[in-house]
C-alpha cells in the first residue's frame, strides 16, 4: 500500500493548511504521480485540487513539489520517488496557495512578461522566412524549450527571498534565449533592462533549477551567459 | 451577475484562439481571450511533426496546389474546395509572418525552414513521388508555435482571462450570439462576457474516447456549448485515429518518425504496410495506416504477449537524427514506453487523435446553420477556428500537418474578417435578462445539484461506450447498441452529483460541466456515424465496405433538435484551380 499524503487548504473553510492522508493500492504497477492524483480524485476525494493537462510533461500544468523534489507530477513515476512506500506532494514552494496544490503564479509571469519574450527585430521582414544557418539555429536549443512549469523558480531560494526583482531561472533562460537569436536585434536594449544589482546578479549559481528542470535544461548555464554579456558590455 | 464588454472575445487559448486575437490586438480592437488553463498549457503544446505548407524550401518548385491535391484526396473527396484552396494558398504567407514572430523553426543548409516527408504528401498531384513539405521545429513544432503566438499577444497587450472558463453561449430574442457566461475559476465569479463577435476556439474533444492521445482538457466545450444553443454541428462522425499511440499510455509519436525514414512492423517483424499501400507504405493517410494496423493485430500479427498492438522501428536511423530530429520522442518513449528507441522499437496502436467536424463555418469563420430547406445562414456573432470548426479542409480524414495549418490560417483569417467587419461598425447586440438567465441554467442546476453519480464514474463509462461501439471499425447494431447506452446515460450525465460546492478554484466543478460537454459531443458522434451509411475516410464500417458517392458524397449535420442529421453539400468550385474530381483513393 502506498501511504499518500497530500497538501490540503482551502481559503474558505481553513485556517491553516495541513496534510490528508490516503491509502492507495498502485496494484504492484509503476504509475505516474498524476495518475495517483487522478484516482484518488476520482475515487477517494473530488475536492482534492491541482492543475493537470497534457499528462506527457510538455504542458507544464503539473509543476508539483513530490517527496520534497519540484518536478511534473505527469512524468515522475513512482519507482523514481518512493521510497519506504510513502509519496508527499505538496505545491510548489514560494507562491501563495489558492487552494490545495494550485499556486499563484502571477508573480512568476510578471517575471517573464519582464524580459520581454518575444522576437524584436526593427528591419522590414523579407517576403519569405528570415534567413537562419543551422548553426546559428542551434544556439536556441536548451532554451526555446522551457514550458514555463516555474519547477526551477520555485526552487530557487534567490526567488523566494527576491520574486519581485530577481527574474529568476526560468525568465533568465527566456531572456538568454532571445539574446541568443541571430534575428533579434536587441540586444542592447535587453542587457540594458536587465543591468541592475537583482535581475540577474542574485544567481547565485547554486544549481537547483538545473537539478530540477523536468526538461533537462540548463538555466544556470544561460544566466552565466548573461554575466557575460553584461561584463563585457560594461568594459 | 457583472457584464464585461469587449469588441472581440476568443473562447479558447490555443493555436486557433491565440491566431485570431493576436490579428485583433494588432489592429487595435478591445480583444479578451477567455481560456481555462493559461495559454501555454492548450493542447496545441502538444504537436510534434511539423506545419505543412508548400514554402518551397525543400522543393524549390513545390506548388501549393499540389497540397491541396493532396488534401482533397486525404479527405476522401468531402473536404470543400474552396476552404481547402485557400488554406493552402495563402498558407505560405501565414507561415512567413509565424517566422517573423520568432518561431524557432529547423533549418536547412541554406538557412531556410526545414520540411519533412509527412503521411499522404505528393509532389505533381500525386505523380511525382513523396514530398517533403512538413515545416518543423525539431519534433515540439507546436510548442514553438503556441509559445510564439503567446509572446506575440504579450507583446499586443490582449486581453487575457485565463483559467476563466466558458459555460455556455448568449443568444438573443433574433437568434444572434451576443456572448458568453463565464467562470472565473480562481473565485467562482460568474460573469456574462459581452462581445461583438465571439470566437469559439475550443479545441477538439479526444476525451470522448477511453484512449486518446488528447489532453484532459480537449473535453468538445465548443460543440457542447453550440449543440446546446441549437448551433449545428458537421462531419462528427469522422474522428482520426492517429496510428501511432503509444501502447498503453496513448501519448502521441509523430508521424515525423516515418516520415525520417521509421516504419511499422509486427510480430514477426515484417514491415506490414508494403501489403497495404505498396507506393506510400508506411506514409499513408492515417486512416489507410490505422486500419491496416487494426488488421494486422485481429489477423494475428500483433505484438506483445496480448498480440495487440504493433512496433514502430526507428533505431535504424541511428542516435544522431533520433537526438537532432526526434528528440521530443526519444523522451517520450523512454519516459511512456520505457523503451529506448535508438536500441529497439516503440510499440504503437492507433490512437483517437483528431476531431475533423465541428461547427460548420465559411472560411472566414463565421458559424454556419443549415435550415429544413437545406439552405446555409450565417448565425450572427459567433465564429468558429480550429478544431471545433469545419470549414471543412480536413473532410472525412485529416492529413498530418495540416491541422497546425488549419488553426493558424483559419484563426488569422476569422481575425481580418472580424477586423473588418468592425471597422465597417458592426452594433453591439443586446440581450435581455431572460437570454442571459437561460444560458446560466445549466451551472445554475448544477450548483443546486444534490446526490447523483459521481463524475469520474460517469465520464468513464462514456469513454468506454465510444471506444467500443465507434472505434476504427463500425457495424450498424454495434453503434446502435452504443446509441442506446447513451441514451440511458444522458439523464444520469445532466444530473451529475457535485459534491464539492467551494467557490476557490473548484476543479470538480469544471471537469462535471466538462462532462456534459463531452456527452454531447458523444451523442452527435454516434448518431451521425450510424447514419453514414458507407465507409469513407476515417469512417469505416463492416456493414457498408464501400464508399458510396452517390448518397454520401456530402457532409453530414447533426441538430440536437430532436437529434436529427441533414446532408449538407461540398463544395467543388475552388476559384483559381479546375476541381479535383473524386477518384478512387489509393496510396
Amino acid at each position: 500500500m502506498l501511504q499518500v499524503s497530500i497538501y490540503r487548504y482551502n481559503p474558505e473553510v481553513d485556517n491553516a493548511p495541513h496534510m490528508q492522508e490516503f491509502e492507495f493500492d498502485t496494484e504492484g504497477k509503476d504509475l505516474m504521480v498524476l495518475d495517483v492524483l487522478e484516482a484518488i480524485k476520482a475515487g477517494h476525494d473530488s475536492s482534492v485540487t491541482y492543475r493537470r493537462s497534457c499528462r506527457e510533461g510538455v504542458c507544464g500544468s503539473d509543476g508539483l513539489n513530490i517527496n520534497g523534489k519540484n518536478g511534473l507530477a505527469c512524468i515522475t513515476p513512482l519507482s523514481e520517488t518512493v521510497k519506504n512506500d510513502k509519496l508527499v506532494v505538496r505545491p510548489l514552494p514560494g507562491l501563495p496557495v489558492i487552494r490545495d496544490l494550485v499556486v499563484d503564479m502571477s508573480l512568476f509571469y510578471a517575471q517573464y512578461e519582464k524580459i520581454q519574450p518575444f522576437l524584436k527585430n526593427n528591419s522590414p521582414a523579407p517576403a519569405i522566412e528570415r534567413l537562419q544557418s543551422p548553426e546559428d539555429r542551434s544556439q536556441l536549443d536548451g532554451l526555446y524549450e522551457c514550458i514555463l512549469c516555474a519547477c526551477c523558480s520555485t526552487s530557487c531560494p534567490s526567488f523566494w527571498w527576491n520574486p519581485d526583482r530577481f527574474i529568476g531561472p526560468a525568465g533568465l533562460l527566456q531572456a538568454y534565449r532571445f539574446l541568443a537569436d541571430t534575428r533579434d536585434t536587441a540586444t542592447d536594449e535587453r542587457l540594458s533592462k536587465l543591468d541592475d544589482p537583482f535581475s540577474v546578479f542574485r544567481c547565485h549559481g547554486i544549481q537547483n533549477c538545473v537539478n530540477v528542470c523536468p526538461k533537462g535544461l540548463n538555466p544556470t548555464k544561460a544566466i552565466g551567459h548573461i554575466r557575460t554579456m553584461l561584463l563585457n558590455r560594461a568594459t | 451577475m457583472r457584464t464585461i464588454s469587449f469588441d472581440g472575445v476568443i473562447v479558447g487559448g490555443g493555436g486557433a484562439g491565440m491566431r485570431a486575437a493576436l490579428q485583433l490586438s494588432q489592429s487595435g480592437y478591445k480583444t479578451a481571450v477567455i481560456s481555462k488553463v493559461f495559454p501555454t498549457r492548450s493542447h496545441t503544446v502538444s504537436a510534434q511533426g511539423g506545419i505543412t505548407c508548400a514554402i518551397a524550401s525543400s522543393d524549390p518548385n513545390d506548388d501549393w496546389r499540389w497540397h491541396m491535391y493532396d488534401t482533397v484526396k486525404g479527405s476522401d473527396y468531402i473536404g470543400d474546395q474552396d476552404a481547402i484552396e485557400y488554406m493552402c494558398s495563402v498558407g505560405p504567407e501565414a507561415i512567413f509572418e509565424l517566422e517573423h514572430m520568432g518561431l524557432p523553426f529547423s533549418r536547412t543548409e541554406e538557412g531556410r525552414i526545414y520540411q519533412r516527408p509527412f503521411g499522404g504528401q505528393s509532389k505533381d498531384y500525386g505523380k511525382g513521388g513523396q514530398a517533403a513539405r512538413t515545416c518543423a521545429a525539431a519534433d515540439r513544432t507546436g510548442h514553438a508555435l503556441l509559445h510564439t503566438l503567446y509572446q506575440n499577444n504579450v507583446k499586443n497587450e490582449t486581453v487575457f482571462f485565463n483559467e476563466w472558463f466558458a459555460v455556455d453561449l448568449v443568444k438573443n430574442q433574433d437568434g444572434a450570439v451576443t456572448g458568453v457566461i463565464a467562470i472565473c475559476i480562481e473565485t467562482g465569479e460568474t460573469v456574462f462576457v459581452k462581445s461583438k463577435a465571439t470566437v469559439f476556439a475550443t479545441g477538439g474533444a479526444g476525451r470522448i474516447y477511453a484512449s486518446t492521445t488528447n489532453a484532459h482538457i480537449n473535453t468538445g466545450d465548443g460543440i457542447g456549448m453550440g449543440l446546446r444553443a441549437g448551433v449545428p454541428v458537421q462531419d462528427m462522425e469522422m474522428w482520426q485515429f492517429h496510428p501511432t499511440g503509444i501502447y498503453g499510455a496513448g501519448t502521441l509519436v509523430t508521424e515525423g518518425c516515418r516520415g525520417e525514414g521509421g516504419y511499422l512492423v509486427n510480430k514477426d517483424g515484417e514491415r506490414f504496410m508494403e501489403r497495404y499501400a505498396p507506393n506510400a507504405k508506411d506514409l499513408a493517410g492515417r486512416d489507410v495506416v490505422a486500419r491496416s494496423m487494426v488488421l494486422e493485430i485481429l489477423e494475428g500479427r500483433g505484438c506483445g504477449e496480448h498480440g495487440d498492438h504493433v512496433k514502430l522501428k526507428l533505431d535504424h536511423l541511428g542516435e544522431d537524427v533520433l537526438e537532432s530530429r526526434l528528440p521530443g520522442i526519444c523522451e517520450l518513449s523512454r519516459t511512456f514506453a520505457h523503451v529506448d528507441p535508438v536500441k529497439e522499437p516503440i510499440p504503437v496502436v492507433p490512437t483517437c487523435h483528431y476531431m475533423m467536424g465541428g461547427i460548420p463555418t465559411n472560411v472566414n469563420g463565421q458559424a454556419i446553420t443549415v435550415d429544413e430547406q437545406g439552405k446555409d445562414h450565417i448565425i450572427p456573432g459567433l465564429y468558429a477556428c480550429g478544431e471545433v470548426a469545419c470549414v471543412s479542409v480536413h473532410g472525412a480524414n485529416r492529413l498530418g500537418g495540416n491541422s497546425l495549418l488549419d488553426l493558424v490560417v483559419f484563426g488569422r483569417a476569422s481575425g481580418l474578417f472580424i477586423e473588418s467587419a468592425l471597422r465597417e461598425g458592426i452594433e453591439l447586440r443586446e440581450s435581455a435578462q431572460s437570454d442571459i438567465d437561460v444560458a446560466g441554467e445549466r451551472l445554475r442546476h448544477l450548483n443546486e445539484s444534490s446526490g447523483g453519480e459521481n463524475v469520474a464514474d460517469l465520464r468513464r463509462e462514456l469513454q468506454n461506450t465510444m471506444q467500443n461501439h465507434f472505434g476504427v471499425f463500425r457495424r450498424g447494431d454495434f453503434m446502435q447498441e452504443g446509441i442506446a447506452k447513451l441514451a440511458e446515460l444522458r439523464g444520469r450525465v445532466e444530473s451529475v452529483s457535485l459534491d464539492d460546492k467551494s467557490d476557490a478554484f473548484n476543479t470538480a466543478r469544471i471537469e462535471a460541466l466538462e462532462l456534459q460537454n463531452l456527452f454531447e459531443v458523444a451523442e452527435a458522434t454516434a448518431v451521425v456515424a450510424e447514419a453514414r451509411n458507407e465507409s469513407r475516410g476515417a469512417h469505416a464500417r463492416e456493414d457498408f465496405t464501400e464508399r458510396d458517392d452517390e448518397n454520401w458524397l456530402c457532409h453530414s449535420v447533426y441538430h440536437s433538435e430532436g437529434k436529427k442529421v441533414s446532408k449538407r453539400g461540398v463544395n467543388f468550385t475552388p476559384s483559381t484551380v479546375e476541381t479535383f474530381e473524386p477518384q478512387i483513393r489509393s496510396y
